[in-house]
């Protein structure tokens, strides 16, 4: 194999180009990318890049120009517009072609648009020249609604809030977080909005958003509320059209195998745009959006391209940051039927998913990160070993997991 | 000038862990490793500026509790992405009951 190349430049691209040449790949190398940056970090976007009196950078991931280092064919600013796979060969946007040995999809995810009249005024966020919109339209704003209660929607409300603006969120479902984090968890996030001064609906139907003046009038079923700036937070969808115009397997993502290898194997996917099994959670297929995973899958698929055959197996892991709160979730919640808790102090909780044969297979853990961190890593081992756990062990605050590992 | 700061009592730490220490108007770690010997690193991480007292201290290294940040304590040496500066490390004294930091 003597020529790869990455289709998109975020966390799981950028990770699998590195990972390649670590691993000894001396072959050509192309990294294609919309974005102009180098592959940055993500998570700050929707947190410090907002509140941070400094005006933000790109956060390079793997620091400076290590890129640049490794011989990377950098090829950005430019879109592929079909893959070509009789003849493994791209067509970019531009019009040139480029053949391949091996391709990696890293195209990621777009933020989904709000699906109702005016839903175009409402921001989303995305990329680094979104986070630098929203941070100057928040901090000119006085009144922000966001529409969605979901983790980009109220880190986004807990940084316009600590901007001290006035901030609604309005969600449609009856409860915030659903898709992401357990109920007990997401109310103690919510009460922790409401004391900072944050307006919380739920169960509300938007209806349209309207120009007004120099702001909006969101229409919901709460009646009319006027805005400076509409932050829309509903979710993301994979980016497959390119898998799909090829005739790769899609659902949900661009189906992969446990190598990560779609469906034609010489075209593996990572990341946001990736659907994989895992050989924690058997008979279960996830896709997922977080750092970790972007990070995990794109070395993995690099380690697949180099001759391995480890299945890919890094625990599903992700941390939101409000006012002084982490929120970390390690596992799949979903596999879980039991919960036990564990109370940290300060108000701390962290939260033991255990399957029906008592095996820990999620945990998840609110608080400040000296009191939570810990305790969220030690959980991850646990869950790691796949061995039964006593939920009075688990749930007394005196025992060290690290004595249960 | 260095010189040597009393930092802590050797019971203040157990075996692997790690407890922070401010002195000066700057941060620290000091480590407990699994044989009992005392460490001393600068106290946030080279990644997000995270009190490393907060992470996970396993065999000879500390994971930043914020993200998957990892450290030889003993060294310094950051163990791959998301950190790649290395964490600056301290001599360290035991007398008696007590810990020192040369700083």
């Amino acid at each position: 194999m003597n020529n790869i190349v990455i289709v998109g430049a975020g966390e799981a691209g950028g990770r699998a180009a590195i990972a390649l040449r670590d691993g000894g790949y001396t072959g050509r190398l192309a990294l294609i990318g919309e974005e102009v940056h180098a592959p940055y970090e993500r998570p700050p976007l929707s947190k410090a890049a907002i509140v941070e009196p400094d005006e933000p950078r790109p956060t390079t991931i793997s620091g400076g120009d290590r890129l640049g280092e490794l011989d990377i064919e950098r090829m950005t600013d430019v879109a592929v517009a079909a893959i070509e796979r009789a003849e493994r060969t791209l067509a970019l946007s531009d019009g040139r072609r480029l053949g391949y040995d091996a391709l990696i999809l890293a195209t990621g995810a777009r933020a989904r648009s709000l699906n109702l009249p005016g839903g175009e005024h409402a921001l989303t966020l995305r990329s680094f020249e979104d986070a630098q919109r929203l941070r100057e339209r928040i901090r000119a704003a006085e009144r922000v609604i966001v529409i969605g209660g979901g983790l980009i929607g109220l880190e986004l409300a807990a940084a316009a809030r600590t901007l001290r603006r006035e901030v609604t969120v309005l969600e449609a479902d009856t409860r915030l977080l659903r898709r992401s984090t357990p109920e007990i968890l997401a109310s103690a996030v919510e009460a922790r909005h409401v004391r900072e001064g944050v307006e919380i609906a739920k169960g509300v139907r938007i209806e349209r958003i309207d120009p007004r003046g120099r702001g909006f009038v969101v229409h919901s079923s709460l009646g009319s509320r006027e805005a400076d700036l509409v932050v829309g937070g509903i979710g993301a969808l994979p980016r497959t059209e390119l898998a799909v115009a090829a005739g790769l397997a899609v659902e949900n993502g661009i189906l992969v195998d446990a190598q990560l290898r779609t469906s034609d194997p010489d075209i593996l996917a990572v990341g946001d745009c990736a659907n994989f099994p895992h050989p924690l959670y058997p008979g279960r297929r996830m896709r997922l959006e977080a750092w970790r995973h972007a990070f995990a899958s794109g070395a993995h698929a690099a380690q697949t391209l180099l001759g391995g055959d480890d299945a890919y197996a890094a625990l599903p892991w992700f941390w939101s940051d409000q006012y002084d709160l982490t929120l970390q979730i390690v596992g799949l919640v979903e596999a879980g039927e039991a919960i036990v808790a564990r109370e940290l102090g300060d108000g701390a909780t962290l939260l033991f998913h255990l399957d029906r044969d008592g095996r820990l297979v999620a945990a998840a853990g609110l608080g400040t990160i000296e009191r939570i961190g810990k305790e969220i890593k030690l959980a991850e081992r646990l869950i790691g070993r796949r061995a039964s756990q006593s939920a009075a062990a688990l749930a007394d605050p005196g025992v060290n997991l690290k004595r249960l590992l | 000038m260095a010189e040597w700061i009393d930092a802590c009592a050797k019971d203040d730490i157990d075996a692997e862990d790690v407890m922070r220490f401010d002195h000066g108007g700057k941060t620290y770690a000091i480590y407990r490793s699994p044989d009992g010997e005392f460490f001393a690193t600068d106290g946030l991480c080279t990644h997000e500026k995270i009190h490393l007292a907060g992470g996970l201290v396993m065999d000879d290294i500390i994971e930043c509790p914020k993200h998957n940040g990892r450290f030889n304590y003993k060294t310094g040496v950051a163990k791959g992405a998301p950190v790649c500066v290395n964490l600056a490390t301290y001599p360290v004294r035991v007398q008696g009951d007590r810990v020192l930091i040369e700083i």
